[in-house]
Order: C-alpha cells, then structure tokens, then sequence
C-alpha cells in the first residue's frame, strides 16, 4: 500500500517512477547530497573516531609489541619461518620481505590483512546503515519525499564511508610513521587500508540494491569480502608473493602494493577502477527499482508455525539459531587455524624466549600453546554470550517484548528462556573451538592430546564466560542502561589475559577477570574450586538479574 | 467469574517517570460484558494505564483490579484471561506473519485455529509474509486477529485501528460486535471518535492522567447542549436572551432568516417552543457528536469545563 504512494500520478519534474529510467536533468539526481552527508556524519560522530582511534591504537600497540617481542633479527627470522607455513600465509599475506624480516614487513605482511577486513566490514555496515536499512526503516521515505535527488543517499552514504576511511588511512599512517617506520611506506599502508575499506563500501552500494533488507545488503557484502579474502589466501599459498588468483582480489591488490620492501603504488589504482565501476553499477541498479524494493522478490515464509514454536525458549532460539551458527562457524574456523600452528609452535618458541614467556610452562610447548587458544576462542565465546544477553534488552526496546509478557508468560520464564539459549550458544561455541583445534591439530599431525583434552580445555572456561553473561543479565534486570559493563569487562579480560604478562600487571588486576582464574588446560593442575566459585558467582549474577527483572517496569527508559 | 465482578476498576492511580507525571489520580471501570472506550489525546496516559493493567507497570498509588485480580501479582494468571493489542505493534522480523500470530496465541493458551483462518480471510492478511516486510497497517492486523482468535474474556486494545484502512475498520467494528455478542468485555482506547461512538456502551475521557469525563454515551450527552439549526419567517434575535441559549447567529434569507444556536439540553424544551412561534419553516436538531465532546473538553472551552465535569 504504502509503497503505490510514493509513486503519486501527480509526479514532480523529477518523477519518482522508476520502471522506465526517465531522463534526468544533469546533477538533478544527488540534489541535497550534501545535507545528507552532514545529517550522516552527525549520525556517526561516534563510530568514525571511535573506529580511527581503534584502528590507529591497535597499529600502535602492534608496531610496540612485536618491536619487544622481536629484538633480533634472528628471532623475526624465527616468526617468518611460522609465517610462511600454509596456514600462516592464508592468515597474512604474500610474504613480501620475508627473506630480510623487518618490523615493517612484519607489520605489512601480517596485520595489514586484519587491519583492512575490520575497515571494509566498517565501511559495509556504514553504507548499508544509510542505504537500505534507510529504506527498510521507512525513513528514506520521509527524506526523499523532500527535494532530494534519487542518488542522493547512495551518494552521501559513500562520501560518509570516504571521510571515515581517509581519517583511519591519515591515522594508520601517522601512527606507523611515529613509531619509527618509514612514512612514505607507511601512509602507503594506510592508504591501501582506506581504499580497501572504499571498495567494500562500494560493494555495499550494490548489494543494497539487491534485496529489500539491509541484513541481506550487509549479509552479500560480507560474503565478498569472504570471497576475496579467500581468493588472497588460495593465490599466496600457490606461489610466493602471489599467483594470479591473489590478483581477482582487491584484499590482494592492497598487499601487493610491497609496503616498506619495495613499495610500489600502482595496484591501488585496481582497486580505485573498481570502486569507480562499482559505483556506476550501483547508481544504475538503483535507478531501475522503486524506493524500498529489491530487485529479487522476497520469498514466502510459513503461513504457521512449527509446533515447537510455542515457548519463550522456543521463540528465543528461533531468533538467535541463524547468529549461534554463524557464530559456531566462526570460532570452528578461527581454532581449526589455529589447531594448524600446533606443530611449529615448537620451532618457533624454541628460537623465541618473548613468546615462549607468554606461553606459559616453557617444558611443554605444545600444551601451553594450546591453552592459550583455548583462552582465545573462550573469548570469543564471551562476545556470543554478551551479544546475546543484549538482545533481550533488544526485544523490550523494539516494544516486542510487552505483547509477550502480556500472554500467559511470566517475567521469569521469558527472561530464563533467553538465558538458556545463551547458555547452549556458549556451549556450542566452546565444543566447535575443541573440534576445530583438535582437526586442525591432526591435519598437521599432531596428536598429543586427544578430542577430550581439547574439550576440558575450552570447557573450563564456561563458568568465565557464564560470569560475563551473568553482568549483563544482572544488568538488564535491575539497570538496563549499564548492559555496557558486561562488554567492559570481556575488554578487560581480553587485555589482562592476554597481554598481562608482558604489560606486568599487579595480581590483583588480573584477578579482577574472571578468565584469570581458570586454569589452563591442558598441562595445569585442576582445583575444583576456581570453577565452583565461578559457576556461584555467574548463577548469584543471574539469580539477581531475575529477581531485579520480576520487579522492575517494562519497558524502562 | 460472575457477571457482577467488574472487568477492569482503577481508582485514582498514579504513576510518574522521574519528573513527569503521567497518571495523576486516573479513574476507570470497565463493566463485564461491556465496551468501555478510553479517549484522550496523545500523551494523555492512555498506553501507561494499560502497562499498568497489564502488570507491566508498576503504579506508584490508587488501586487496580483486573478480572478481579491484581494485575501486578496476578499478572501471569491474569493474561490467560485476556488478549492485547498494543498501539504501535513491533513484530520479530525474522518470522512470518502467521508464526507471530501462532505464537502469541500458543504463550496465550486458548487457540482456536478455525477462528483464526477465518479472521486471516476476513482481515485479508497474508500470513507467509516476513515481518519486516509487513506495513503498519499490516503489523497490527496480526496482533488483531491473534486477539481476535483467543478465547478470553477481556480484550485490551490500544489504539487498534490506527494504520487500518476504512474497509478493515468496518471488519474491526464487525469483530468486536461479535466479542461482545459473546458477553465479553473490551477496554478500547482510541482517538478515533466515531469508533468509539459506534461501538462503546460507555466513555472515559482523560487528559494530562486524570479522568476528566466518564460515563454512558447517554449519560455524557445529557450533560451537553444540542446544536439547532432553523429558518423562521420572524425575527430570531430574541432568542439569544433566552435561558440556555448560546452562540447564537443569523442571517437573512430569501425564505426567512437562518439561524444556528447551541441549547443546553434541559431548556430544550422552552426554546424550542420560542422557535415554533416564530413562523418555523425548517428545523434540525443534532445531538452532540462524541467529536464535540471531545473538543469541548480540549479545545477552547477546556479551562471552563476542567476539573468541573466529572461524574
């Protein structure tokens, strides 16, 4: 309905039929773009510095660390050697320099990679957050009924995605420059990054013409980022420096650019077509489809729902399923590629005392390498179990929550049915962890402990994890405006753990997260009690979270 | 439940937010068997009291009893009992129309699924739909017939034609005909005035948290003037010194002289005959609409009736 009214009979000059593409008038088409922009870059006043500063934080503490890490040229020679395995390429790059490790290389070949999928995953939720998340929202609406032009959202959406990819290119740039690196190489690197991240926004431009949900827009524009991700890692492992095949990709094109080895500009400009090509397609996609259509149909759901569907857990696990999954896929990944370094991780210690220190017990490498994974991936696990606490405070903002309660469903069945299905994520994320780690481990080889050890090791952090869910459900029932805790302290857990060592950090700071106290499986001797007081301190943050809930107003401001 | 037990009695409730406070003293019954409708403009308290009834608020004084329940202690018993539409209805955008519809009757626990395919035909609504895809009207025809469809006793609606077209709007008044057919009872608020002069058997009216007006429809017009419209052969201008007349205007025709007036409905009677004296060519009298009620109390005439028409 409402959409035949955007397309009224009494059409003005530049009429908003779009079935047939109607000649427009030269610029007539982004009028108001400008306004946009500002009204975007006010929406995102927070995220882009935020971002920057991240971005710019990370490189630092990166060019810091492995500075301290690596002294000697014989112990960056160590890593490269790690570094060139299979698996150590898929995850960095083309090895540029890797005959002569410098810190700069080090820092171009492998965090380039990292730096550049977190830009373009910014750039794509950028662009779709003002394009078709716009238009899904029925705002666009509202703001093309006024003297905008019909590119002119795409458009200011993109040069919002510009500015925020030229502040972090400036800031990667300085950042590598302050910290002694070669400045010309160094914004070379930044600016790879920030044209990466323009790439992506402009794949984003397109694949929000696609469909009519912006979860689908971001959905394709990640999964080509998959694509050239993959199609990077498939041509560096073929040949050294690169095949062809790392050539189909522009994640390739920006490392191929030999950052402080022999630093070469020209493969930039791929990515600076594509952008351009991607743009053009995009403008022409949109100017074939009416405002807040895809150009795919939707497909038809259910007319009923599935028997089971009857519960507050049902419901819960109905809408958390698709993000456990992706969730589950990730992590299983991740530790499959990390179960992969198992066996050079004692080559590579052996020449490397830093490492071997952050390591932990020195007799056995292979076991505290492990640990340590386990530690990572239970990280992970601990950003599935806060983002999905949240979405409880999700559902009672959305107003979806009050039609629920309003049924035959207490406070506490609907509250402990979210739980639950956080509690089984968290668990499913810790099981895909120990297979991954355990297959990757075999495919190489290795095969010191058995699927079980990988179990308990990562199953000993359950009770952490149930910790950090614990705040944020604590959070919700009694103060929904401090459910940002429970992220803090995953934060703080994630620095203290893994880099407490070297920042050498009092005790007491490191027993303020919960992860400090698990021991690290496999190799460390088991006390029952860290996971009995672990387990009563996560079930007492529940306990309130409920009890704060059962007496709280909904929904609260 | 026997039929004397009200379904809804709220006794000057109060309830703030911080600084503001958005109940102050509101008072409501809801008789079994009966449509109440609620008015009020937008901010008047109309969604918090509802919250309140619902259990899902908590009021800070005053007293309120649902189905003869507390609604706050109550509160999970209670919803078995009834079904609730909220204003503005946000859906799970992932499921389908149909799998909302589903679901909220499941919790519920009084499905009936013949009522609802013919409540899907009746409301033309397409249930294979992703939610998101659904337009406002389209959101809360789902939680309409999943009302609709339970076997309650007290329906809650809050708003529930607002984003319906006036063909469904005639299917809702058809619907809650029927409820009450069944001696169900439907607490209706809304700010559609015909709605609830077609369908309510009483009205409270609110502003700003408190009940400002409450009664039958009868009732409230007894209270207020009638509007007539005459043409005489004479004169009129007299008239407006009569008792009870107000805003009185003429105009000189070519049949007679055309004359609008209000009438406080207990002189009806007196000035009626004044205007039959006249030489009467044509009259009509018109009962005040609920439109007039409304505006009389929040238009200009609002500091002179507030705080004095309660009954």
């Amino acid at each position: 309905m409402s959409r035949a009214e955007t397309a009224p009979a009494a059409a003005p000059p530049r009429g908003r039929r779009t079935a047939v593409v109607p000649p427009e008038p030269r610029g007539r088409g982004v009028t108001g773009w400008t306004t946009l922009l500002r009204f975007a870059l006010r929406r995102e006043r927070v995220r882009i510095p935020v971002w920057t500063a991240s971005v710019a934080l990370l490189l630092a503490y990166v060019a810091v660390a492995l500075d301290a890490l690596y002294p000697t040229a014989a112990e960056r020679q160590a890593r490269a050697a790690l570094v060139s395995s299979p698996a150590g390429i898929m995850l960095s790059g083309p090895q540029y320099g890797i005959e002569d490790y410098t810190l700069g290389a080090m820092i171009a070949n492998e965090m380039a990679l990292t730096v550049m999928v977190a830009v373009a995953i910014m750039s794509i939720s950028l662009v779709v957050r003002h394009t078709r998340a716009e238009e899904e929202t029925g705002r666009a609406e509202l703001v093309r009924a006024g003297v905008v032009g019909r590119h002119a959202p795409g458009t200011a959406a993109f040069a919002a995605a510009l500015v925020a990819n030229a502040a972090i290119a400036v800031a990667s740039g300085a950042v590598l420059s302050a910290a002694g690196l070669a400045p010309v190489d160094s914004f070379a690197l930044g600016a790879a990054v920030g044209v990466t991240g323009l790439v992506f926004a402009a794949v984003a431009t397109v694949t929000s013409q696609v469909t009519e949900h912006a979860r689908a827009a971001s959905g394709l524009a990640l999964a080509v980022l998959g694509v050239a991700f993959l199609l990077r890692a498939f041509g560096d492992v073929q040949e050294l420096h690169g095949s062809w095949v790392s050539w189909l990709s522009p994640v390739g094109w920006a490392q191929q650019i030999r950052a402080y080895v022999d630093l070469r500009w020209w493969p930039l400009a791929l990515s600076l077509v594509l952008v351009a090509l991607l743009l053009v397609l995009g403008a022409a996609l949109a100017a074939r489809r009416d405002l807040g259509a895809g150009l795919v149909p939707p497909r038809a759901g259910r007319p009923d729902a599935a028997g089971w569907l009857a519960s507050p857990l049902a419901l819960a696990w109905r809408q958390q399923r698709a993000s456990v999954l992706a969730w589950g896929v990730a992590v299983g990944l991740t530790a499959l590629a990390c179960g992969t370094f198992v066996d050079s991780v004692g080559t590579m210690v052996a020449d490397n005392p830093e490492i071997a220190a952050m390591l932990g017990d020195p007799t056995d490498l292979v076991s505290g390498f492990v640990a340590v994974m386990a530690l990572f991936l239970g990280l992970g696990a601990g950003g599935f179990a806060v983002a999905s606490v949240q979405r409880a405070r999700g559902e009672e903002t959305s107003g979806r929550l009050e039609p629920v309660l309003a049924t035959g469903v207490g406070r506490v069945r609907w509250l402990g049915g979210q739980l639950v299905v956080t509690l089984l994520g968290m668990a499913a994320l810790l099981v895909a962890s120990a297979l991954g780690l355990w297959l990757g481990a075999l495919s190489v080889g290795e095969d010191t402990f058995g699927l079980a050890d990988y179990l308990a090791a990562s199953f000993a952090y359950l009770p952490a994890v149930a910790v950090v869910a614990g705040v944020g459900a604590a959070a919700f029932g009694g103060r929904p405006g401090l459910a940002g805790l429970a992220w803090a302290l995953l934060a703080y857990s994630f620095v203290v753990t893994m880099f407490g060592g070297l920042l050498d950090l009092p005790s007491w700071a490191g027993a303020a997260s919960p992860f400090w106290h698990v021991p690290q499986l496999p190799g460390a001797d088991v006390e029952p009690w860290p996971f009995v007081w672990l387990t009563l301190l996560a079930a007492a943050l529940v306990g309130l979270g409920l009890a704060a809930f059962r007496r709280r107003d909904v929904p609260r401001p | 439940m026997t039929s004397t037990t009200p379904a809804v009695e709220v006794h000057d409730l109060r309830k703030a937010f911080g600084h503001v406070q958005a109940l102050d003293g509101l008072d409501l019954t809801v008789r079994a068997g009966e449509v109440a409708g609620f008015l009020g403009p937008n901010g008047a308290g109309k969604s918090t009291t509802i919250r309140v009834l619902l259990g899902l608020l908590r009021a800070d004084s005053g007293s309120a009893r649902l189905l003869g329940g507390d609604p706050w202690h109550d509160a999970v018993d209670l919803h078995r009992r009834l079904a609730y539409v909220p204003g503005d209805v946000s859906l799970w955008p992932s499921l389908t129309g149909g799998e909302a519809i589903d679901l909220l009757t499941r919790l519920r626990g009084n499905v009936d699924p013949r009522r609802k395919e013919l409540l899907l035909e009746r409301f033309e609504l397409d249930p294979s739909k992703k939610a998101r895809t659904y337009s406002k009207g389209n959101r809360q025809k789902v939680a309409l017939v999943a009302a609709f469809a339970s076997d309650v006793e007290l329906l809650v609606l809050d708003e529930p034609t607002s984003g319906l077209d006036p063909l469904m709007e005639s299917v809702f008044t058809q619907c809650v005909r029927e409820v009450t057919a069944e001696g169900r009872s439907v607490l209706l608020s809304s700010h559609v005035l015909a709605e609830v002069e077609k369908l309510c058997d009483t009205v409270t009216i609110i502003r700003a948290g408190r009940t400002v007006q409450s009664g039958t429809l009868a009732e409230l017009r007894h209270l207020t003037r009638s509007s007539v419209t005459a043409v005489t052969l004479r004169d009129p201008a007299a008239l407006a010194s009569l008792p009870g007349v107000h805003d009185l205007v003429a105009e000189p025709g070519a049949d007679g002289t055309r004359v609008r007036f209000d009438v406080d409905d207990d002189h009806v009677e007196a000035v009626l005959r004044a205007v039959t004296d006249l030489g009467l060519r044509s009259v009509a009298v018109t009962p005040p609409s609920l439109e007039e009620l409304f505006l009389r109390h929040y238009g200009d005439e609002l500091a002179l009736l507030d705080g004095a028409g309660s009954l």
